[in-house]
């Protein structure tokens, strides 16, 4: 096996891209990333591309294919990876194992949703598929429905509250605040998130990632070449993916998504780190809840701790250690297909020292943390500066 | 989404009747039904079994935006709910007014689900109500 570094990151603005298509936001976070690794189009020998649900959002499939026409990838192999939420860092890791096979030496990963061409009940629609559509969705158990479901037996197994919840909110939206591509530049209060409209009780709409457009992309090659784009690659020391049951009843426990366990656990080892080596981390916020459970597990936090530990400010920006300096799914905003990459952009940038005013101060080792579903997919990057 | 009727009555035993099945090489139960045993593999010996529904809330939570085929019944509430025999089992609990709590003992019954339109087919599907 060979070890891989990204030599370049690109992204667009996330929000209500009303003026651009799933193309235009492919090709802009591509041309952004190739311009980074100073690569052309036609250097590039294998792209993969994340996209979640784009026939029900805008009723267009084979976007892999799509999206190496757009940048110019003239008959390259194309290959599309659907794992629901998680569909970003499911293909950053096909593209990292295509380079350390040693199958091929430039590969691009992508990442897309174009969400806001759809209603909101259409895309509330689209979005449960990524649960059991026979035995969830089609008893009306929507995506944020799940979500609430471990909540409340969160809350009432640990007495996890529901102003804990919405401090995870308030962080991730004042990180937001500091990053030019995010989706929101709002500040929100513990008040606010409380008295926003209940979604799927005891979850508030301001406890929900948003509908989103927007993509990001990356270009991997092998570390040993890596210098030759870049004077900043950053090493990819680990990475895992860990499935479950894709209905949440078939689960042991419903307080701690079991992959994610598995996935941070297996990523850490190849690593050779632990939890307390972690500087920055983007975890998969897709509602508040979620980031308490990442939290704990992945083993920042004991089972139960970590909602307490959120509210007293000890995962804020250069507090003990910052989690979802972009603002997370929350702040930035969730286009489906792109969040697993722009996971790896905003770690990328953190550990070059390129952050700007969200700059986390000696940022040595950064992690990523991709979920699909209500858990049946949790994908884990762990990355490092290479001098 | 449009359903076809056939997608409907395949699953009409284990909608209707709360029918999921049984490993009898290791003893688990399973609802839904499953083909083969998550814990025996190709060891798996499945037989049917039909719960009786009786059970206590496991989790639970008040859907107010709704899937599309929900649109004109929202909100209402879904669970889990940790079934006497065994599997924990999603679906919709009836909130009869004094409020649905975890630990709360409900039953299974037989209960029209959705409509598709005024002319459509009609489904239904157990529902859990306060024993």
């Amino acid at each position: 096996m060979r070890d891989v570094a990204i030599i370049g990151v690109g992204l667009t603005k996330f929000g209500e891209r009303w003026e651009s298509g799933l193309r235009e936001l492919m090709a802009e976070a591509g041309l952004a990333a190739l311009e980074d690794a100073n690569v052309e189009s036609k250097d590039v020998e294998i792209v993969y591309g994340g996209t979640m649900a784009s026939g029900r959002f805008i009723g267009q499939e084979h976007v892999a294919a799509l999206l190496a026409d757009q940048l110019g990838f003239k008959n390259i192999p194309a290959v599309r990876i659907e794992n629901a939420c998680a569909s970003g860092g499911s293909a950053l890791r096909q593209g990292y194992m295509a380079v350390a096979s040693g199958m091929y030496n430039l590969v691009a990963v992508g990442g897309v949703e174009k969400m806001t061409d759809a209603t909101s009940t259409e895309a509330t629609t689209a979005l449960g598929g990524a649960g059991d559509q026979e035995w969830e969705l089609s008893q009306g158990i929507t995506f944020p429905g799940l979500y609430a479901l471990m909540a409340r037996r969160h809350m009432y197994e640990y007495g996890t509250t529901v102003e804990q919840m919405a401090s995870v909110a308030v962080k991730n939206h004042d990180n937001a605040c500091k990053n030019e591509y995010a989706q929101f530049h709002k500040k929100f209060t513990v008040s606010d998130i409380l008295n926003s409209k209940v979604v799927a009780d005891p979850l508030r709409i301001l406890d929900c990632s948003p509908i989103s457009d927007g993509a990001a992309a990356v270009i991997l090659a092998p570390l040993e070449i890596a210098k030759k784009y870049t004077d900043t690659p950053i090493h990819i020391i680990g990475s895992a993916q860990a499935s479950d049951t894709l209905g949440l009843s078939d689960r042991d426990k419903i307080t701690e998504i079991k992959a994610t366990k598995i996935a941070a656990e297996d990523a850490f080892r190849q690593a050779k780190i632990s939890a307390k080596d972690v500087n920055v981390l983007e975890v998969h916020d897709c509602f508040t809840i979620a980031e308490i459970l990442a939290m704990e597990d992945m083993g920042f936090y004991k089972k139960g701790k970590a909602a307490k530990a959120i509210e007293d400010g000890e995962t804020a920006l250069n507090s003990k250690i910052s989690v979802n300096t972009s603002g997370g799914l929350k702040g930035c905003g969730h286009p489906v297909g792109a969040t697993g990459i722009k996971q790896a952009v905003e770690v990328t940038l953190q550990l070059r020292g390129e952050a700007g005013e969200r700059q986390v101060k000696g940022a040595e080792i950064g992690v990523t943390h991709n979920v699909g579903g209500s858990g049946a997919t949790s994908v884990v990057h762990v990355m490092k500066r290479y001098n | 989404m449009e359903r076809s009727s056939a997608s409907l009555w395949r699953k009409i035993n284990s909608r209707y009747n709360m029918v999921g099945n049984e490993c009898t090489n290791c003893g688990k139960t399973y609802f839904p039904p499953r083909l083969i045993c998550k814990d025996c593999g190709r060891k798996s010996k499945m037989q049917s079994k039909k719960f009786n529904g009786a059970g206590e809330v496991y989790s639970y939570s008040k859907i107010h935006v709704p899937t599309e085929a929900f649109k004109d019944s929202a909100p209402y509430t879904v669970g889990i709910i940790k079934l006497d025999e065994g599997p924990l089992v999603e679906g919709h609990i009836i909130d009869d007014g004094k409020g649905v709590n975890i630990g709360m003992r409900v039953k299974s019954a037989f209960r029209r689900m959705d409509v598709d339109g005024e002319e459509g087919l009609i489904y239904y599907h157990f529902k859990f109500v306060p024993e």
